[in-house]
């Protein structure tokens, strides 16, 4: 008896391989376009951030309360209220609100606080010494900043980066639903509303290795990378 | 080489008001000279050292190196000026995810130097501070005397004039201490390079220095001649500095 539906279950996910490997497209195109964006843009604000923090480079009050400010802000909103109120400015960027494209648009406006925050926090464990170090010797603000803040933190923003890869596969499942497609989508839409149980244990399964293998390389190369 | 007029350096205090880390100090160091500055802790030693390559900036006062104004140069022409200016640290403060060979080649990155110049340049460096065999290690894989060994290289990279020290040593054991005293000693007398260096060990100032200044709640107390254990002080202040070494 259980052989059998053991044996029917993976009849039924071999049929529907050509769904499953659609869902994983779309949540691939989801994370890289977040990703993108987060790196892009979440980055060099992670960057400003710290470098405008009393006792830095460009230590300024005003700039570093208003910039933390917004990044709070919009860190404080629920992912999925963030996904509704952004529903105009995504019609308006992508032309529609569905399909994996147009769930990227806030999957990218909650990654890029989220990164910057992420940034400033590895870029604040380096030493000040050796910032100042680099001062002495005469380099320029974008020396400081290629050479020796984003070399020395390189292994930490590697584990900064696998952090919000693992966060934003959870989101874009969420933003799966409300019809980005996707992994999530996919085990909610068969799971949950059709009771198709296996389907949604498999596509659970498959979530589950995707996010060991992330975090397994995300270890990897920043142990590779950090000499200290 | 460098000469200080009339510099005040104060630093906003938790309550609002402000403490003189240096006032209206003058001092005027020679080309070639090794160069003392000596005081108990919080005497402003680290605080004047930071104004001759002006990490600080005076409140007032001229910052004259090489002939050159520091306090007149825009950041462009600083950063020029801040490469004839090797500084070598306590905490030695090396790029962790550079090897030896990286970081004693930073400083002629910065400057724009070739591949090839840059090189050959950072072997000599190595071989000058008796390194050449560690080039491709990480600072993480050296010890402290080796650390600050990388630091001096560093400094002296670009063939600077003047190389300022903030307690080199202090990090070190007495052994290692010496070496490291030695290696600066050989680069002064070899290369003619004016070194100013911050300490509270007058064991430091009587092993290589040529004169020190001694420092006290922000003011130069007296500037002694030193004449190898020969220190010829007249101050109270210098007196004790020397009974305690
Ligand atoms: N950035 C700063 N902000 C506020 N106060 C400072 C700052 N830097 C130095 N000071 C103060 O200025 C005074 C002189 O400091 P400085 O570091 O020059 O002393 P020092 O002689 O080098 O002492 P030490 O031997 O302990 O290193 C100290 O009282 C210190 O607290
Ligand atoms: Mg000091």
């Amino acid at each position: 008896m259980e052989e059998l539906t053991f044996a029917a279950a993976l009849a039924d996910l071999a049929s529907m391989a050509p769904e499953i490997w659609q869902a994983c497209r779309e949540t691939a195109l989801m994370l890289a376009v977040g990703l993108a964006a987060a790196i892009a843009l979440g980055g060099p604000l992670g960057i400003v951030l710290y470098l405008s923090q009393p006792g830095q480079l460009f230590a300024n009050r005003w700039v570093n309360g208003l910039l933390g400010w917004t990044v709070n802000l919009v860190r404080s909103f629920p992912f999925i209220i963030l996904m509704v109120s952004l529903v105009p400015l995504t019609r308006l960027i992508v032309g529609s609100t569905i399909g994996p494209v147009a769930a990227a648009v806030p999957l990218s406006f909650a990654a890029i606080p989220y990164f910057a925050r992420l940034v400033e926090q590895t870029l604040r464990e380096i030493p000040r010494g050796v910032v100042e170090a680099a001062e002495a010797m005469g380099a320029s603000p974008m020396q400081i900043i290629v050479k020796v803040l984003l070399n020395e933190a390189r292994s930490g923003l590697i584990s900064s980066l696998t952090i919000l890869t693992i966060s934003f596969l959870s989101y874009s499942a969420v933003a799966g639903v409300v019809g980005g497609g996707g992994i999530g989508d996919l085990a909610i839409r068969y799971g949950y509303y059709r009771f198709q149980t296996d389907v949604m244990v498999a596509m659970v399964l498959l979530l589950v290795l995707i996010v060991q293998i992330i975090q397994f390389a995300g270890n990897r190369l920043a142990s590779r990378l950090d000499k200290r | 080489m460098i000469h200080l007029q009339n510099i005040r350096k104060r630093f906003r205090r938790p309550d609002g008001g402000w403490f003189d880390a240096v006032c209206d100090t003058s001092l005027s160091i020679g080309a070639g000279e090794v160069f003392g500055l000596i005081g108990f802790s919080g005497a402003g030693k680290s605080t004047l050292l930071r104004l001759i390559n002006l990490l600080e900036r005076p409140d007032g006062g001229a910052v004259i190196v090489a002939g050159q104004d520091l306090t007149a140069l825009d950041a462009k022409a600083l950063r020029r000026a801040r490469q004839q200016l090797g500084m070598v640290f306590q905490q030695f403060n090396l790029m962790a995810n550079r090897t030896v060979a990286g970081n004693i080649a930073f400083p002629l990155e910065i400057a724009g130097w070739s591949a090839a110049d840059i090189a050959s340049r950072v072997a000599e460096c190595l071989e000058i501070v008796g390194l050449a065999d560690r080039a491709a290690h990480y600072p993480a894989q050296l010890s402290g005397g080796q650390k600050q060994r990388v630091g001096i290289a560093r400094a002296l990279a670009p063939r600077p004039k003047v190389i300022l020290a903030d307690e080199p040593t202090s990090a070190l054991d007495p052994k290692t201490t010496q070496s490291i005293l030695d290696c600066l000693k050989d680069i002064n007398q070899r290369f003619g390079v004016t070194v100013v260096i911050v300490t509270h060990e007058m064991h430091v100032v009587r092993s290589i220095c040529h004169r020190a200044a001694v420092l006290d709640a922000g003011s130069v107390v007296e500037v002694v001649e030193v004449n190898g254990a020969e220190v010829d002080a007249r101050s109270a202040l210098a007196r004790s500095l020397l009974e305690a070494a």
